[in-house]
């Protein structure tokens, strides 16, 4: 796959029980990209999510991630090109280890044991947790079992990272370091969050859901400055674009 | 409800007791597996009146709890928590069962009695042998045992589940009663309405938390497969091991000790 793109085109889910989940949403998400999905709760942003693996069948409309249209037939390849990181780590990590947790992803790809050895270790270096390899989930701290998680994912090299409030239930410096590794990452991201400081620092791009549609798609700055909209929306400026409240007190 | 609490952290701690160091826990854990497994079916093979030929098996949660330096109160107190369970079986025995099987002097034994005891005997022996496993083997070290025994995948894989989220449940569960015990101001909140409501969304909780792991799983390409690392080499001491005591288990099955030795004191009579 030469260029990660992800499109997704007029989107539309209605949960079983007659709940309706997203509404008509199209974008396109370039090679090498970092989009944040924004909204309030109940917006429909993880509902989004769960389409861009297929794990939710849409009722029309449909995905495609790179030159695979999202089938049946291609959801295996998908899967692995999707690094899809949950919520809650405990989700996530079900193995005993963190190493066969991080193992889980390549070995049900069919990966030869060595490699799959030199892909858990460099996913775990990646993450900085080399040391917690022979440790049972239940042991690490919030923080440790986020970027175990991550690792997880990584093990898999995946194009895409799709993540869901990555930052929630982290320590102000725990979100500060995973913030500055996501930085790094070359992947296309897709982040949804509040975390609108973490946007501000990672995405260049901004998407706004709101009741299901898309209320705004485009530079992360402008949407930014856009007091109405965030208002409408259930949300705020970030903090680093708020004036101080001490030096520069609000008029 | 801190008794729940602490029955959880206990159980952790019975892991962390795995993780030590000592000859029995370098034994492979196939070995010890199979030295309980043949413990448990020997001793579950008495016939229900017998006492005596049980007291040599003993020697086995001994040797092991000196050798592997496991804490013994906490074994106790792990054992005797159990205990009212074994009772509860035992105890409609002697009631039942009033036929006279031995007589010391002026007291005659029933059978009931007899069978109770050897109820608590067995029970205590058993336990001490399932405690003592996952001691020195570690929970998951059982269930990488068996697998390697070709059980059913299906079981090795739900008790590996079943351990990795005992933890994040009953965190649930402790953190929902807590909730309860703050807001029962006065009353003691146990009414059977509030619990049915407090077990009712623990389940639909368990059953959320279960489909995101599912979905986790089936994001990274799970198909049916587990996969866990964990090398299993047999060496000498393990072959030797599970002999030994194999060996010892069946002699003492068959050959009842302390009849032997009394025999012996006492001479053939």
């Amino acid at each position: 796959m030469s260029h990660h793109i992800v499109e997704v085109k007029d989107l539309t889910y209605v949960y079983p029980d007659g709940t309706p989940g997203i509404r008509n949403i199209s974008f396109r998400v370039i090679h090498g990209e970092s989009v944040a999905i924004i909204g309030p709760n109940g917006a429909g942003k993880s509902t989004l999510l769960l389409h861009l693996n297929g794990y939710l069948t849409p009722a029309s409309g449909f995905v495609r991630i790179g030159d695979l249209p999202l089938t049946g037939g291609t959801l295996r390849e998908i899967r692995r090109t999707v690094g899809m990181i949950f919520q809650d780590p405990d989700d996530q990590l079900f193995m005993p280890t963190i190493y066969d947790d991080v193992a889980f992803g390549p070995h049900n790809l069919g990966i030869p044991r060595d490699e799959i050895e030199r892909r858990v270790l460099s996913a775990l270096s990646r993450m900085g947790i080399e040391h917690l390899r022979d440790k049972p989930p239940y042991r690490l701290s919030a923080g440790e079992k986020r970027r175990a998680a991550i690792a997880t994912v990584l093990s898999m090299i995946p194009d895409i990272l799709v993540m869901d409030e990555p930052s929630t239930g982290l320590d102000p410096v725990g979100r500060r370091e995973l913030i500055a590794l996501l930085k790094e990452f070359t992947h296309t991201k897709i982040i949804a969050t509040h975390d609108l400081d973490l946007v501000a620092d990672l995405c260049e791009r901004t998407i706004v859901l709101d009741g299901g549609e898309i209320r705004a798609d485009g530079p992360t700055s402008g949407i930014f400055r856009n007091e109405e909209l965030l208002r409408e929306c259930h949300m705020e400026k970030p903090l680093s674009m708020q004036g101080c409240p001490v030096c520069s007190p609000a008029k | 409800m801190a008794e729940i609490a602490g029955a959880f952290s206990d159980l952790s701690y019975l892991d962390y007791l795995s993780t030590k160091e000592s000859r029995i826990h370098r034994l492979d854990p196939r070995a010890k597996l199979l030295v309980v497994m043949v413990f448990i079916a020997c001793i579950v093979s008495f016939q229900r009146h017998s006492v005596s030929a049980l007291i040599p098996y003993f020697f086995f949660p001994a040797v092991m709890i000196a050798l592997a330096g496991i804490p013994l109160r906490y074994l106790l107190k792990k054992y005797l928590f159990l205990l009212p369970f074994a009772v509860l079986i035992g105890v409609f025995n002697p009631i039942f069962d009033h036929t006279p099987l031995l007589t010391i002097g002026p007291i005659t034994i029933s059978g009931g009695w007899v069978s109770f005891t050897s109820i608590i005997i067995r029970f205590t022996l058993t336990v001490l042998a399932a405690f003592i496993l996952i001691a020195v083997t570690g929970f998951n070290g059982v269930c990488a045992a068996l697998e390697r025994f070709h059980v059913p995948k299906i079981f090795s894989v739900q008790l590996m589940m079943l351990y990795r989220y005992i933890f994040v449940l009953s965190g649930e569960a402790m953190r929902m009663v807590r909730a309860r015990d703050m807001r029962s101001v006065g009353k003691k909140g146990t009414e059977i309405n509030v619990y049915g409501s407090l077990v009712g969304h623990l389940l639909l909780r368990t059953w959320d938390r279960a489909q995101r792991v599912h979905m986790a799983m089936l994001s990274r390409g799970f198909n049916g497969e587990f996969y866990v690392k964990r090398p299993l080499v047999l060496k000498a001491s393990d072959v030797a091991f599970t002999a030994l005591w194999c060996s010892l288990f069946i002699l003492f099955r068959f050959i009842n000790l302390p009849v032997m030795v009394g025999h012996l004191i006492l001479g053939a009579n």
